[in-house]
């Protein structure tokens, strides 16, 4: 009988409890991975965000273009002489996160600065040719971006992202990259 | 007053399964039993046969049905006809799609791509009926899980144990072959057809299988990797139709047998580790609970 | 006899600081750890368990398909194949919904059968029961409900004929009607607000099942011999005895509920939901789910629209009156051979029901469903009242773990077994 013996097992958990409980926790592992990858983007949402094609001869000088890749907002700038020479002029050390104009556009084409369009710091969209720098400006906290969409005062922690791209020719690119 | 008499009616109709149901359940031939590669629970597709049925598909049916919930690059996933990337991706080309609004507002057609849907031979519901002698083809996405035939006492119980859920698929299987000549003594009313298996035998819908019309042979080669007959273009026609109904058809039978194996290993360590609970019982009962 | 205590004492500093604000741990300790219960319980006490599982079940699954879902009259039915097609598992999630909605009803069934069988609805337990009816309505408000989602052809004509069984209501039928639809028929407003709905019922339900599991714990279980727990001889804790023989039944019926889920997942719904609702053709043969099938054969064996709606209802609304219509101080039917009898027989008269309900009216079977409506009345009104007067019981045990020891040892001496309870 189960209590005349107290000490035979008081504590001890045997093999097969061992087991059961194990394989009770895998099976809640494994029952839980479903409902968490249901979350992930579905099929339809990743099959749409094939990579764009966009056209820049109507872009005319100074103006910006905005465009979506996988619904996201993305700035495509034909900047001006004296906005290029304004990138690429201002020291390194005058940038919270440096990184040279160059680095941000195509060699030979620096006209173009293809730039994400949402603030780095929580997201919103800045105002076009505001600020000091007549960068961009953003509303929500202040964040003032260059024309090479530099970060330069205010919280925004790095500068405007660069989305995959690539020239096709003089006058079209292609945005993003497959999934 | 008028309404709820109207409204009594329309239910008392309803409830009472006018004689309509009665004659077309009644006069229809029960399709026979098919053996299909993707039944039972090890089932999985034939890949040659889905990528034979999408051809008959796009000859014989897609004039004029839909597969709107079927997009080109489904074509290509696994589970499914798996055909190429390539061979997706120059088949969804083939097709002009209309997108738009462009920037001035007007709408504009550009070349299929994968994400997009296959295409309706017809712009909406009235067109399609419209062009088809006022009945509207139907879209035959879940067309294998849409049809069935009544499976009938004790069929209806015992197929549980046997996991037959292939009436669709027979079904579909039959009335494809179903286009026989009628009786002498039926009348039948011009732009209806008579066939077997529908439901009630008058269908709208015309034969559409014909022996030697579409081609199984492939370029280059002189011999059909299947023979070219009215039955074989059915069960490749049907299978393909099974897959766009459940596309991960192979993926949840696969999961299945996974899931089915971890349950008896994860009962009988329950049914074990209960005994030996359970057996801690003293005979006069008081319980201990040890931690 | 024991040196644990049967009450919660808490050990650590948190613990203890939790429990002097909000005795919670202590709450869950006395009710699913220490709560004795007796310890003849078979396997059929191992459903409430089993429904509890279910209950979360549906709620999680529901809310994952919620989060893709489209309610639109447009939409509805293409978000359902887009979570069948595109969705990460949403095959799985949706068929686990579906599927789990029968074996809800399959395990809600085979619990009222257990209820109806060992007498639990009896007294002190009439509460315990009367909330058990309305878990049992609000369940089936909300599997109509979810079944009008999909959109297709049956959740449409569905919607239909179940919304107009309201019409027969005089005077103000009409209007009602037409307030449940929001418009002139089912249409879109209809279905937002069948949405809207079957989100919220199951939390409705899964608050009664609390005071459902309250209303358990104050009498505390009946059991198979349906005499009250004497001794603590008569009775084990909830944990681990009852815990680890509910998680081996649920296991079971899990991997019953996966049979259908991943081999035959369309099995107990119907073909013409996937044809998307048409309101100008109605399919030739509309049937609803399964676990109505009783109630609409006695919708539809009555040749007059407003007393089959009301005999539809009283055939639920009459189990609420159960404990009062029972007059047998018996509880167990083991211990009721002519019960038993008549128990069987409204299982048959069950079943029949359903068959009946997925049969087309006419003919013979109109015959039989009006057979079997009036025998499933007759057992509330006439059977068990009279069988309660007319029943010679059998010699009922004298406690619960006598009839425990009487079966299982043989090596036992009977002076052990009836030993007087002394502990």
């Amino acid at each position: 009988m189960a209590e005349t013996t107290p000490t035979a097992e008081p504590t001890r958990r045997d093999f097969l409890f061992i087991a059961t409980g194990a394989t009770a926790a895998i099976g809640v592992a494994a029952v839980a991975w479903p409902f968490v990858a249901q979350l992930a983007p579905d099929a339809e949402v990743i099959a749409a965000g094939a990579p764009i094609e966009v056209d820049l001869a109507p872009i005319s000088e100074g103006q910006i273009v905005r465009v979506f890749w996988r619904d996201t907002l993305i700035f495509v700038r034909h900047r001006t002489a004296e906005e290029i020479e304004q990138a690429q002029e201002t020291p390194l050390s005058d940038l919270p996160d440096p990184e040279p104009d160059s680095d941000r556009v195509v060699e030979g084409r620096e006209q173009w600065l293809i730039v994400y369009g949402n603030c780095t710091h929580f997201g919103c969209v800045p105002l076009d040719f505001q600020g000091q720098y007549r960068g961009w400006f953003c509303p929500c906290h202040g964040s003032v971006f260059d024309t090479s969409g530099r970060i330069r005062s205010g919280p925004a922690p790095i500068n405007l992202p660069l989305p995959p791209y690539e020239f096709v020719d003089d006058t079209t690119i292609i945005i993003g990259e497959a999934a | 007053m008028k309404k709820t008499l109207i409204l009594a009616g329309a239910l008392i109709a309803a409830l009472a399964m006018p004689s309509g149901a009665a004659l077309a359940a009644g006069d229809y031939v029960k399709p026979p039993r098919h053996s299909w590669s993707f039944s039972g629970p090890f089932g999985t597709f034939d890949r040659e046969q889905l990528q034979r049925g999408f051809l008959v598909f796009r000859q014989a049916c897609a004039s004029c049905h839909g597969l709107e919930y079927v997009s080109f690059r489904n074509l290509a996933e696994p589970g499914g006809p798996e055909f190429t990337p390539g061979q997706v991706e120059a088949l969804a080309a083939d097709f002009r799609i209309q997108d738009g609004p462009d920037s001035s507002g007007e709408m504009f057609e550009r070349p299929g791509e994968i994400a997009d849907r296959w295409p309706n031979p017809f712009r909406n519901k009235q067109e399609a009926a419209a062009a088809n002698a006022g009945k509207a083809p139907p879209d035959l996405s879940v067309m294998a899980k849409a049809r069935t035939f009544e499976r009938g006492f004790p069929w209806f119980i015992t197929d549980m144990f046997t996991q037959y859920t292939e009436n669709g698929v027979d079904y579909i299987n039959a009335f494809l072959q179903g286009y026989v000549d009628p009786p002498e003594d039926l009348d039948i009313l011009a732009g209806n057809h008579f066939n077997l298996y529908y439901p009630g035998q008058i269908v709208a819908m015309p034969n559409v299988l014909f022996d030697g019309a579409i081609s199984y042979t492939p370029e280059g080669s002189d011999r059909p990797v299947a023979p070219e007959t009215v039955a074989q273009y059915a069960e490749d026609v049907t299978a393909f139709l099974m897959w766009t109904a459940e596309p991960h058809l192979e993926q949840r039978k696969r999961i299945g047998f996974q899931v089915m194996l971890f349950l008896l290993v994860f009962a009988g360590l329950l049914y074990f580790t209960k005994k030996k609970i359970w057996g801690r019982l003293g005979e006069d009962g008081a319980p201990e609970y040890r931690a | 006899m024991s040196t644990h205590s049967p009450t919660y004492v808490p050990k650590s500093a948190g613990a203890k600081w939790l429990e002097s604000r909000l005795p919670i741990i202590g709450l869950v300790h006395s009710s699913f750890v220490a709560y004795p219960v007796p310890r003849n319980l078979n396997y059929m006490w191992t459903f409430g368990a089993i429904l509890m599982i279910m209950l979360v079940l549906q709620i999680v699954t529901g809310i994952v398909l919620a989060m893709h879902y489209t309610p639109h009259a447009d939409m509805a039915f293409s978000s359902v194949e887009h979570i069948m097609r595109n969705v990460e598992y949403g095959w799985l999630m949706r068929y686990l919904h579906a599927n789990g909605a029968s074996m809800f009803f399959v395990a809600v069934y085979i619990h009222m059968f257990r209820g109806l069988y060992y007498g639990s609805y009896k007294a002190p337990r009439e509460v315990l029961w009367i909330l058990g009816v309305i878990i049992l309505l609000l369940m089936m408000a909300t599997a109509f409900m979810g079944y009008v989602l999909p959109w297709g052809q049956m959740s449409y004509w569905g919607a239909t004929v179940i919304t107009n069984l309201f019409s027969v209501i005089p005077v103000v039928g009409d209007t009602i009607v037409t307030f449940l639809w929001g418009g002139y028929s089912v249409g879109n407003p209809t279905l937002n607000r069948f949405f809207s709905l079957h989100y919220l019922l199951p939390f409705m339900i899964f608050g009664v099942v609390l005071l459902h599991v309250w209303a358990l714990h104050v009498p505390g279980n009946n059991n198979p011999t349906g005499i009250d727990v004497k001794t603590k001889k008569d009775t084990v804790p909830f944990h681990p005895y009852m815990t680890v023989k509910d998680t081996f039944s649920a296991t079971l019926f899990i991997l019953v509920l996966c049979w259908f889920v991943f081999y035959m997942p369309n099995y107990m719904g119907h073909a013409d939901n996937y044809v998307p609702a048409d309101p100008s053709i109605t399919p030739s043969h509309i049937v609803p789910e399964w676990y109505f099938l009783p109630f609409y054969a006695i919708l539809r064996a009555i040749p007059n629209a407003l007393l089959g709606v009301i005999a539809m209802f009283a055939a639920i609304a009459v189990l609420a009156f159960l404990p009062w219509l029972d007059t047998s101080r018996v509880r167990s039917g083991s211990y009721r051979p002519i019960f038993k009898l008549f128990f069987w027989l409204f299982v048959v008269v069950n079943l029949g029901l359903g068959y009946l309900g997925a049969m087309p009216a006419e003919g013979a079977y109109v015959i039989w469903a009006r057979i079997l409506t009036i025998l499933y009345f007759a057992h509330f009104f006439v059977f068990l009242p009279l069988l309660g007067l007319l029943e010679k019981p059998k010699a009922l045990p004298n406690s619960i773990s006598e009839s425990v020891l009487k079966k299982s040892g043989s090596g036992m001496p009977q002076g052990a077994a009836a030993k007087p309870q002394d502990a």
